[in-house]
């Protein structure tokens, strides 16, 4: 959901791969692209030098209360202030609400390599029926012998899982 | 119009937040760690669903004229009134008086044991998930967006207390002794729920949202071993303002910082 729109100027494609240097404060390894809580980037006034070009932001949050979203929006200010835009907004936009369809493939093994499950697709599993457990590999040993511990965990986007063949316990990006 | 917008606006948000404010008075004090974080977890859900709603509640308040304003005279915090400078979200949770929320008494009701905030929790999902939905198909595009964000998280909500309603129900003697002491106490306020304010949108079909609420509990109350009550007397007024006695306290706490250093940031 990520994919850069083929018509987007060069200025605009130069923002995106700017934006992948943008971590997310809670889960480090992934950039704010890798998540696909950017919704849109418009540069307007291509023709005036880089400082003076007003471009526009638009973010979704993964939860209504993400403490992160805050930090977020200040890193890509700076990001873009460092890179020599001034005039920079940010837009906050609920609908459509934000999925883990929309996080990069590449997001999701950055996520498997540090020690976090990511999401399973969501028409595999996203119901609200009780006592339904996900099947979840766990990210070391790859074994799908893993049980729910908590359906939430460190942070809203998380659950917290445990692997019965290495013993250790991992959260999982769940499914949104 | 446009003042019903607002009142409704500033009630969904009260439940959110006054909800949210309760399940967070049991961070340290769960059963188990991972279960204190879970309903920790969704106070930070519902808190962040007052935010969008209270901050939406504030620019509306900002673009109505004058008349309109002073149609909502009732329900604006007095501090602010000096801070010169444009309503925000802050101000309506933090400044407003008890009898300024909107919320139904439901959500203001002490934590009680585990039994009565999972269960609390789980009436309050149900009806939330059916409200949500509606509100979804809402001609204002602005509470469609929020309804529609909320949801996700709502659904999780409810499958989460659910699972504690059947796990205390169908459990030990022990466990369904608290459960049915905690359905005794809770049911008297359910009613609340389905009695429409006058700021309500007419579109909200009120017996068909109490029908599939009703459904949606005696599936889980069957296999929790409990029954759905008998009685229909119900409390009512949270949505008009008139509390009971624990709201007070709940405000006292949770307005403290702003209203002994008005504006504080950190």
């Amino acid at each position: 959901m990520n994919e850069v729109n083929p018509h987007s100027s060069i200025a605009e494609q130069e923002i995106w791969t700017l934006l992948e240097e943008v971590k997310d404060p809670e889960v480090p390894v992934l950039s704010v692209t890798d998540l696909g809580i950017i919704r849109a980037v418009m540069v307007k006034a291509l023709s005036v030098p880089k400082k003076d070009q007003e471009v526009l932001i638009t973010i979704t949050p993964t939860y209504s209360g993400c403490p992160a979203m805050d930090v977020i929006s200040m890193d890509i200010r700076l990001k873009l202030i460092e890179k020599g835009y001034r005039n920079v907004q940010i837009r906050q936009q609920l609908s459509p609400a934000w999925t883990t369809d929309w996080m990069t493939e590449e997001g999701k093994s950055k996520l498997k390599a540090y020690g976090i499950a990511p999401p399973n697709p969501r028409q595999q599993y996203c119901t609200s029926d009780m006592f339904r457990e996900e099947a979840v590999p766990c990210p070391r040993c790859q074994s799908y012998h893993t049980e729910l511990i908590s359906q939430f965990a460190s942070t809203a986007c998380k659950a917290m899982y445990r692997c019965l063949d290495c013993r250790e316990a991992f959260d999982y990006f769940k499914c949104h | 119009m446009n003042a019903n917008t607002f009142r409704y606006c500033l009630h969904l948000a009260d439940n959110a937040l006054v909800l949210g404010q309760r399940n967070a008075e049991w961070t340290g004090h769960g059963p188990v760690l991972e279960q204190d974080i879970a309903l920790t977890n969704i106070s930070l859900d519902l808190l962040g669903q007052a935010r969008n709603l209270y901050q939406y509640a504030a620019s509306l308040y900002n673009g109505f004229n004058k008349a309109e304003q002073q149609e909502l005279a009732d329900l604006i915090p007095r501090p602010w009134k000096s801070y010169n400078r444009e309503l925000q979200e802050d101000d309506l949770a933090y400044l407003r008086d008890e009898r300024q929320f909107l919320n139904v008494l439901i959500t203001e009701l002490p934590i009680g044991d585990w039994a009565f905030s999972t269960l609390r929790q789980f009436f309050f999902s149900a009806f939330q998930q059916l409200q949500y939905q509606q509100l979804e198909k809402a001609a204002d595009p602005h509470l469609a967006a929020i309804a529609e964000k909320s949801l996700k998280e709502v659904t999780y909500h409810l499958r989460w207390s659910g699972e504690w309603v059947i796990r205390l129900g169908d459990g030990t003697e022990e466990s369904y002794s608290r459960i049915s002491k905690a359905l005794k106490a809770l049911w008297p306020y359910t009613g609340e729920l389905f009695s429409r304010a006058a700021y309500e949108p007419s579109t909200d079909r009120m017996p068909t949202l109490e029908a599939a609420w009703m459904e949606k509990i005696a599936h889980v109350f069957a296999e929790a071993r409990l029954e759905v009550p008998a009685g229909d007397w119900h409390q009512t007024g949270g949505k008009e303002g008139r509390h009971t006695e624990h709201l007070g306290y709940l405000l006292a706490e949770m307005q403290y910082l702003q209203r002994t250093y008005p504006n504080a940031t950190w």
